[in-house]
């Protein structure tokens, strides 16, 4: 194991890797000049609404919108009958199924797009939704997967000619024979049927576009809320028919994203269709009801789980069974290979021979759009599975959970690791990181007060999460979405005065990329952090990339940034040889300098390199300090971590209250570990949310319950626990800089951690498991009914 | 209707309707677009500013009920070229991520500090709970607070 201090390579001038370079980006955000969508403002630009269904299930049978179209500063009202004439009602989703852009022919959730108008002045748009009259014919709802997929439920996509019932997709992984060979073998098998509720990644900037199609050359300038910008205009140039060189896809300062701003939505497509229509700009920001009631949703797993263990207290399998629920259109954003994304991580940190995976996904009249939401494609619901299953397991057969963990951990001379489900972990050290948590929260002190306190009739629970991750999608070769290779890119110019810029095709959100990307060039050429800029987001100015999701930017474009950056220091060791007049192979690299072996004042800094690499380059090399790296990673990476919540719960109010929080985290080498820090305390806010208040439901009718911040609970300050960091840190041993990703472990990991704490202040009274947000009236309710009603 | 409102020490009028709601005025008739909008409940707080220097929520006043009084938007942090100390602050304990809330939390620290200049974690959490943050978990936004206090005293 080693620490942040151990990969220093710079000093504190140049600010590479381990420094706490405070933000560049910064300095526009505190004096409220950054530009975000909303911000975005052209000569003649109109404002678009959108009409939505007010009911979840119905025959689409007219749309009147004359008086809407006659109302003054009215444009255009558009339907999907009027998009239809020009191909465009429905649209690819990034899993290969279709959704409508603007209904046909039914409404299937609560909130989907069936008008929208076109006005001088967004005050005026939305007046004239209320003069569209429409006419439902109302249907039955069907709202959960089980419910969906039982015989004889009413076909919710009638719209596709092979749907004979409301399956959406079925995968599975793993062997079915092995694990069940283990099974019939096993000491004890401990099953858990769990829900992990629908939430929101509810970003505080909802999503918007701004379309400007010139009439003139048909040139297509799109603004949009995008965390994946030219993947974008690939599918823009693909549902549009818009030639690809004309469409520039400019997405800027983003205000969060977690994953809401990964699928292409309705309003981004009825914006541009008018105003390729109307012949002028125009804007669309939802509302933050229209984000939650339609854009992007994340989780809605039903999960059954089941370990087998043996005699010895060792796990031998684990089956799992899932379905999910994906509303009324499958448009995860998630690997084409891979139907359940990367579920399959769910033996978690744990070494045992066997595993089987089935996973179902139905379609229900819910909204869409199943995101990774500040996840890595499903790994939150396989992480969440499996700790609660050991929790669960270490309770049956009487061990401390901690020593269950470290018993069944993956070991690090077993690095890298070959999963049961086909996975390869790159390296490891859970039993150092699960330590250092229980040093730092003092256990087996805690254990003894717990006991102490339960003699009092006090509850105090004590709750580890050991999670696994697996982030930074690729390789190419197993993933892709909607058949885009998941490679990333980075084009790095250094100028003749040792500036440089540095230009990506991934897009920050909030995770400091234009201090961070600029510290690993600093690292690899010595030109001080704060002498390059860092530009992402313009398809016209920025090579190919698929975007920041899933902590894929630091493993995969960050490593393009150390692979380019490497590329042109040995061209410049060329241009130094020339200019010390030494055979290259003769020159040693040193911090920001080439100085020949043996001689250190027979040195020449970047800056001198870059200067002669205009003004004076060698005979036969090409001029310039630039170039431009496509990388495909051999391999995903691992970050992992142990997490500590202590809690007490108030048997009589069922309220819960976290009066510790560590979180140690292994995310490889910290680039920035000021950064780091605020990307898991923001994640560990995450998980703490979905554990105690954050989810959407709806009723039996398919109204969506939680559409609003008043309604749809996210902690603010006054809930939100405080947070004690750790670190370990172990190389990835295949990324170029050794990092692994960072944005997501803490969503992933913590929200087991806070679950197993309540449920072990109540496991004395034989409470084994509360669904997520642990509500006050759940914990309640579990206690009373251990209790024998 | 002409509406008048001091925003940032300039006078700003227009002609408006009388639904504008304040928010608007100060991003569209004003153009200082600092002021974010990121609910429409007054729930999350990306739109607070200083009415008459009291943390309001703009988007849930019309901008006539803010006529003849003064308006302060990050925009007018900055003063002779220095950045306030909640401006510095924030960059200097990474209070920030995306940027979004972050005006109005800074608005909100800063009216705060102007009737306790040395607030404890807790009052800083308490008079920040009206403003959502969805990327920091809140530590290091407390911490710019305090750290601005603290600034503030030494100045």
């Amino acid at each position: 194991m080693t620490t942040t201090e151990d990969h220093l390579g710079t000093p504190p001038e140049i600010g590479g890797i381990g420094h706490n370079v405070r933000r560049v980006e910064d300095d526009r955000f505190i004096q409220g000049a950054g530009k975000y969508l909303d911000d975005v403002s052209l000569p003649g630009m109109l404002h678009m609404a959108i009409l939505r269904s007010p009911v979840a299930h119905a025959e689409l049978v007219s749309i009147d919108a004359s008086e809407a179209e006659a109302l003054d500063g009215v444009v255009a009202v558009i339907t999907g009958e009027a998009l239809a004439a020009h191909n465009l009602a429905w649209m690819p989703t990034l899993s290969g199924d279709t959704q409508a852009v603007l209904a046909t022919d039914k409404v299937r959730f609560q909130g989907q797009e069936v008008a929208a108008v076109v006005a001088t002045d967004p005050y005026i748009a939305r007046d004239a939704l209320s003069l569209i009259f429409v006419d439902y014919e109302e249907l039955p709802a069907i709202t959960n997967p089980m419910q969906a997929m039982e015989d004889g439920a009413p076909v919710i996509r009638t719209d596709k000619e092979d749907q004979t019932d409301n399956l959406a997709y079925e995968w599975e992984a793993g062997d079915k024979d092995a694990t069940d060979q283990a099974f019939a073998g096993a000491a004890h098998v401990v099953t858990l049927d769990t829900h992990y509720p629908r939430s929101h990644p509810s970003p505080l900037e909802t999503c918007g576009a701004v379309a400007d199609i010139n009439p003139a050359t048909g040139e297509a300038t799109i603004y949009l809320t995008s965390q994946a910008p030219h993947a974008h205009r690939t599918l823009f140039a693909i549902v549009a028919g818009l030639p690809e060189q004309n469409i520039r896809i400019i997405s800027p300062d983003i205000g969060g994203g977690f994953g809401n701003k990964v699928p292409i939505y309705p309003g981004y497509v009825v914006a541009t269709a008018a105003s390729l229509l109307i012949g002028k700009p125009v804007k669309w920001v939802e509302t933050r009801t229209e984000n939650l009631i339609s854009t992007g949703f994340a989780r809605d797993y039903h999960m059954h789980g089941e370990l087998a263990i043996d005699g010895d207290g060792r796990i031998t399998a684990m089956r799992a069974h899932i379905r999910s629920d994906q509303g009324a259109f499958y448009a995860d954003a998630q690997p084409t290979k891979f139907r359940a994304g990367l579920f399959h991580i769910c033996t978690g940190s744990y070494d045992f021979p066997a595993a089987h995976v089935v996973a179902q996904g139905a379609y229900t009249n819910k909204a869409p759009g199943g995101v990774a939401y500040r996840c890595s494609f499903r790994v939150t619901e396989a992480s969440y599975l499996i700790e609660r299953l050991v929790q669960k397991a270490a309770t049956t057969i009487g061990m401390d959970p901690a020593e269950f963990r470290m018993k069944n951990f993956i070991k690090p001379e077993q690095f890298p690791y070959h999963s049961p489900t086909g996975f390869v972990y790159d390296s490891g050290d859970y039993h150092t990181a699960l330590q250092q948590a229980m040093d730092m929260v003092g256990y087996d002190e805690l254990r003894a007060e717990q006991a102490q306190a339960r003699e009092e009739g006090r509850l105090i629970g004590i709750g580890i999460a050991s999670f696994t991750e697996v982030v930074g999608a690729g390789n190419s070769k197993e993933y892709d979405i909607a058949g885009l290779k998941m490679f990333d890119s980075a084009e790095l110019r250094v100028h003749p005065t040792g500036k440089a810029i540095l230009k990506l095709g991934v897009k920050t959100q909030g995770q400091g990329h234009e201090t961070t990307f600029a510290q690993i060039v600093a690292s690899e050429l010595g030109i001080p952090a704060s002498h390059i800029a860092v530009r992402e987001g313009d398809t016209d100015n920025t090579p190919y990339g698929l975007g920041t999701y899933a902590s894929r930017s630091t493993p995969v474009a960050g490593a393009a940034t150390a692979v380019i950056a490497r590329r042109l220091r040995e061209k410049a060791r060329k241009i130094a040889a020339h200019l010390l007049e030494a055979a290259p192979e003769d020159l040693e690299w040193s911090v920001d300098k080439f100085a020949v072996a043996g001689s250190p004042d027979r040195s020449v800094s970047i800056q001198d390199i870059a200067f002669a690499a205009y003004t004076n380059p060698p005979d036969g090399e090409e001029p310039g300090l630039e170039g431009v790296h496509y990388y495909d990673p051999p391999n995903m990476t691992y970050p992992f971590g142990s997490y500590i919540v202590v809690v007490e719960v108030d048997a009589e109010t069922g309220e819960w209250k976290v009066l510790r929080m560590v979180a140690v985290d292994d995310c490889g080498v910290r680039i920035n570990p000021m950064i780091v820090e605020g990307q898991i305390q923001g994640g560990l806010t995450e998980g703490f949310a979905k554990a105690n208040m954050q989810w959407i439901t709806f009723d039996d009718d398919g109204n969506c319950i939680g559409s609003n911040f008043m309604d749809y609970l996210v902690p603010t300050a006054w809930e939100t626990p405080r947070f004690e960091l750790g670190e370990t840190v172990t190389p990835s041993p295949h990324h170029p800089i050794g990092a692994k990703g960072v944005g997501e472990s803490a969503t992933v990991g913590s929200p087991a951690a806070y679950v197993n704490a309540v449920v072990d202040a109540l496991s004395h009274l034989g409470v084994d498991n509360i669904d997520m947000p642990v509500l006050p009236h759940r914990v309640w309710s579990a206690v009373k009914e251990a209790d024998g009603g | 209707m002409n509406v008048n409102v001091t925003i940032n020490g300039a006078e700003t009028s227009a002609d408006i309707e009388p639904r504008t709601l304040l928010v608007d005025f100060i991003r569209t008739d004003a153009g200082l677009t600092g002021t974010h909008i990121g609910c429409d409940t007054t729930s999350c707080g990306a739109c607070t500013v200083l009415l008459d220097g009291v943390p309001v929520k703009s988007c849930t006043l019309f901008a006539v009920q803010a006529n003849g009084r003064s308006v302060q938007t990050v925009e007018g942090l900055k003063q002779d070229g220095s950045l306030h100390p909640i401006q510095a602050a924030f960059k200097d304990s990474h209070g920030l991520q995306c940027g979004f809330c972050t005006p109005g939390m800074m608005m909100v620290g800063k009216a705060l500090l102007e009737e306790n200049a040395s607030p404890s974690d807790d009052d800083v959490r308490w008079a920040i709970s009206g403003n959502l943050c969805r990327c920091t978990g809140y530590m290091n936004i407390v911490k710019a607070i305090q750290q601005a206090g603290a600034m503030l005293a030494e100045s």
